[in-house]
């Protein structure tokens, strides 16, 4: 356990932007991630080993601040889905993207979680951070009291209150639009893991064509059979660079643009939960309000101050809401067209180095025959 | 008596493809000669299948050889069949330019042709170098419903002394096809030449595109096969010999070609799985053959081999052809789905990058689509071109090795009948001692020309295996190529995408 971190300050000592998840590490079956970030003054480094429940720790942290005011409005930064050793296939369906490749885009994916926190002016304050990046100690394991995000009691009350009207126009607005655009992302992060897997089964594909090529390689003097056989060859040389065309060009997918959707699509739901949450309280504060007109004069004074600490909540809720929003459009907008700029440069850059493979495939073929 | 009288043709109406499960044996009565006297005594030629006419030797039991008649050679069956086609005026005969075929009795067609004079057709081709452009085109249905058909143009373009035109085109239908293919095969698989196989026939292709569905699948059928009529032609005009063959010359040039009526049951793949029945019964019936040529084992276990390999590649490929396909599948999906995110997007600048992204990953999809036809038409059809060439020339050698025990045979029973003579010289029946005195005499005759056409088919085979090498390299070679030049054609189109599209992306703000 911990010994709690007395001095309040408010700020991280290491830098937010640079922070690196390097290493999913298996030991067992666990999953241990290797954290690195740099110290603010000088040119030290923070090496720490976290596994997702240290992850899930600090996000729980951060939920319950019921001290900030308006916490609620906070679009909070969305935490992956657990990664298993030896994962079920609903749990690798889940996951999608995250999944593949040894672990790499899930320790990307840990990694602007990281950064986000970090780069939030309302999170970032909070000591569960600090204690998190810095601590060679891994961080309490006991579960907090209170989660009032309780994704469950979400799940139950979602059919009544998400169709909520709203009161306000701006807000009613951004609900119906989220809900349109989350459905549109996932669809569009799931139909792009489609094209990535196929790739992946070309490049296979290719490759047991390039070795079945091989056998076909007959010893023996015979001109016929060796020109035969050294077509064979070159063209089993083709295939395994068609293999790995294939692949580079699905881990160009994977990593750029596949990434940006799965982190634009749980992005999304973020913002979905944040809504939600406002106009949970909107409903609680309209029948606080309701119970506050029809309270008898006994009631009434109580009734009217939690009428009143329902108003300056939702005041606050809506407040900090309505920043994190104008803020989430921008970094989102910004997040697709790094993906997609990064996508269009590699997917190039691996075209024109393939198309100068096959080229000089093509010159040694003709020079054969 | 003895000689090689043979029966007419069976009625080609009653005859059917062969199933499978069915033995190619069944009816030897009406298949074969008639029936070879099989001596219980000696164990002649193991490839007798004919029934035992015990009658036979009833009669007199000193005159074993009395019935005796030609030998039953495995191949009569479907020969017989192939030349179901009746004293057919379609099949024209062969007339070398010089030298003289000596006839065998009465048909055009019979056991062996001398060679020698094909060996001329070859050595005096020397001044007219191949030069020959042939496409299938224009797939026209003809008709309605069940009796309709595919007509499709063959348009030769050449400018070889051997036609009358330098480029000419005719109608013909997929049945005529198959008619130029077993008549070939009729005439030339038995002598030793590897005549390409037909297309192979297909029952629900065809019944669909007769039924009119219009649909992508039925289109497909439609192009697969007339890329493959038109390999099948290409392969055969390269063939030297089947080059000059009229029926050849007849299918390009003639705008009327009489209806090949029995091809119903005679596709390429019916003729080859007789083929292959047969050489199976060889197989079982053990020809022990003393191969005192050792070439010959080795090209067999050679083309054992490749059989096997090229399967293998085949399967491969068809693997990979069925991936590329799910990928265009999957990339059209996926280039909707981000149109419609593009629609929904509000910012106007990635609303516009999303629709070019999902106008690139269209034209993506359009790529792989191609990739895909390339993959298939290039290398899966030529795999599967060869493995169906591969049974041919398996089929050529165990012809070698049915004309090798037809030889042996003839010495055995020369043999025997040398010594029924010796006995009968101490008889006193002249008239007997004549018979067998001609008997013998025209068996020696036979067992000369055996051992001749044993002779020419091995020589036959040996120059077929040579060329049917070298063409092996040759087409594989120029495959490769056309798939590499695919393969960079397609990078520089994805690089054209790509460079239209990153503008756009770095557009966004």
């Amino acid at each position: 356990m911990m010994e709690e971190v007395k001095d309040v300050s408010p700020t991280l000592s290491v830098h937010g932007h640079n922070i690196k998840v390097t290493e999913a590490l298996k030991d067992g079956d666990t999953l241990t991630f290797l954290v690195v970030s740099q110290k603010l003054s000088g040119t030290g480094e923070y090496h720490v080993a976290r596994t997702y429940d240290d992850f899930e720790w600090l996000q729980q942290h951060l939920f319950s601040q019921e001290d900030v005011p308006g916490i609620q409005g906070v679009i909070f930064p969305p935490l992956p889905a657990k990664a298993q050793v030896n994962a079920s296939a609903k749990v690798l369906k889940q996951l999608g993207f995250l999944a593949l490749e040894e672990w790499q885009p899930y320790c990307k994916a840990l990694e602007a979680f990281l950064r986000q926190i970090a780069a939030h002016s309302i999170l970032s304050k909070n000591k569960a951070v600090e204690i998190f990046l810095t601590s060679s100690d891994p961080p309490g394991r006991q579960r907090i009291k209170k989660n009032i995000f309780n994704r469950l009691s979400q799940a139950v009350e979602g059919m009544r209150k998400e169709g909520h009207k709203d009161v306000d126009d701006f807000f009613q607005t951004e609900r119906d639009h989220n809900l349109l655009l989350t459905g549109c992302t996932k669809t569009a992060a799931e139909k792009f893991l489609d094209v990535v897997l196929t790739e992946q089964k070309i490049a296979v594909a290719c490759g047991h064509f390039s070795a079945a090529l091989h056998l076909c390689v007959e010893p023996g003097e015979d001109p016929d059979k060796q020109a035969f056989s050294k077509a064979c060859v070159k063209l089993s040389e083709v295939f395994d660079s068609m293999k790995k065309n294939m692949t580079s060009v699905a881990e160009n997918n994977l990593n750029t643009l596949g990434l940006g959707l799965d982190l634009e699509s749980r992005y999304q739901e973020a913002e979905k939960e944040m809504l939600f949450r406002r106009t949970c309280k909107l409903v609680e504060l309209e029948a606080a309000r309701k119970n506050a007109e029809k309270a008898k004069p006994v009631k009434k004074a109580a009734m009217e101050e939690v009428k009143k600490a329902a108003e300056t909540e939702f005041e606050h809720i809506c407040g900090v809401a309505k920043q994190e929003i104008a803020h989430f459009h921008g970094v989102r907008v910004e997040l697709l067209r790094q993906s997609l700029v990064e996508w269009c440069e590699k997917q190039l850059l691996t075209a024109k180095e393939n198309a100068d493979q096959f080229n000089q495939h093509l010159q040694a073929f003709r020079g054969l025959a | 008596m003895a000689d090689t009288a043979r029966h007419p043709p069976p009625e080609h109406t009653d005859f059917h493809e062969l199933e499978d499960g069915e033995d190619l044996f069944l009816e030897p009565a009406a298949t074969q000669e008639s029936g070879p006297a099989s001596l219980p005594a000696e164990d002649i030629s193991t490839n007798s299948n004919g029934p035992k006419q015990d009658s036979l030797f009833d009669d007199d039991p000193e005159d074993l050889f009395a019935e005796a008649t030609e030998e039953v050679s495995l191949d009569s069956p479907e020969r017989d069949v192939l030349l179901s086609d009746g004293p057919s005026p379609a099949i024209t005969p062969i007339t070398p330019p010089t030298s003289v075929i000596t006839p065998r009795l009465g048909l055009a067609h019979d056991d062996m042709f001398t060679h020698s004079s094909f060996d001329e057709i070859e050595e005096e081709e020397g001044g007219d170098s191949f030069d020959m452009h042939i496409s299938v085109s224009d797939p026209e249905k003809v008709g309605d419903g069940m009796n309709a058909y595919m007509a499709y143009k063959v348009t030769t373009k050449t400018s070889m002394s051997l036609f009358k035109d330098n480029e000419f085109s005719v109608k013909r239908r997929f049945s005529d096809f198959l008619g130029l293919h077993s008549k070939l095969a009729s005439k030339y698989l038995h002598i030793g030449y590897i005549v390409p196989p037909a297309p192979e026939k297909s029952i629900v292709g065809m019944t669909k595109v007769k039924v009119g569905k219009e649909d992508q699948s039925s289109n497909e059928f439609v192009e697969k096969r007339r890329s493959a009529l038109e390999r099948y032609l290409l392969r055969t005009v390269k063939h030297p010999i089947l080059l000059k063959d009229p029926d050849v010359l007849q299918f390009l040039e003639s705008s009327e070609l009489p209806r090949a009526v029995s091809t119903q049951a005679l596709s390429s793949a019916g003729l080859l799985r007789m083929v292959n029945k047969a050489a199976d019964a060889v197989n079982k019936m053990t020809i022990k053959m003393n191969e005192s040529d050792a070439w010959f084992e080795e090209k067999q276990q050679h083309f054992e081999n490749l059989d096997v390999q090229l399967r293998k590649l085949h399967a491969s490929v068809e693997s990979l052809v069925c991936h590329r396909k799910e990928l265009s599948v999957n990339t059209a999906q996926f280039a909707k789905s981000a149109a419609m995110l593009g629609n929904s997007e509000d910012h106007t600048a990635l609303s516009r990058a999303l629709s070019q992204l999902a106008e690139v990953e269209e034209k993506i999809d359009q790529l792989h689509q191609d990739q895909a036809n390339a993959d298939f038409y290039l290398f899966s059809e030529l795999l599967g071109d060869y493995v169906r060439l591969i049974t041919a020339v398996k089929g050529v050698f165990d012809h070698r090795m049915k004309t090798w025990q037809k030889w042996q045979d003839s010495q055995l029973l020369l043999q025997k009948k040398r010594e029924a003579e010796a006995k009968l010289q101490c008889t006193n029946k002249p008239d007997k001692l004549q018979q067998a005195k001609d008997e013998i005499k025209e068996l020696e005759g036979k067992v000369q020309q055996g051992e001749r056409d044993f002779e020419q088919i091995s020589k036959t085979i040996r120059k077929e295996v040579s060329r049917f090498e070298k063409e092996r390299v040759k087409d594989f070679k120029t495959i490769i190529i056309k798939y590499l030049e695919s393969l960079v054609q397609t990078q520089q189109q994805l690089i054209k995408y790509w460079d239209a599209f990153l503008p756009e992306a770095k557009a966004i703000s």
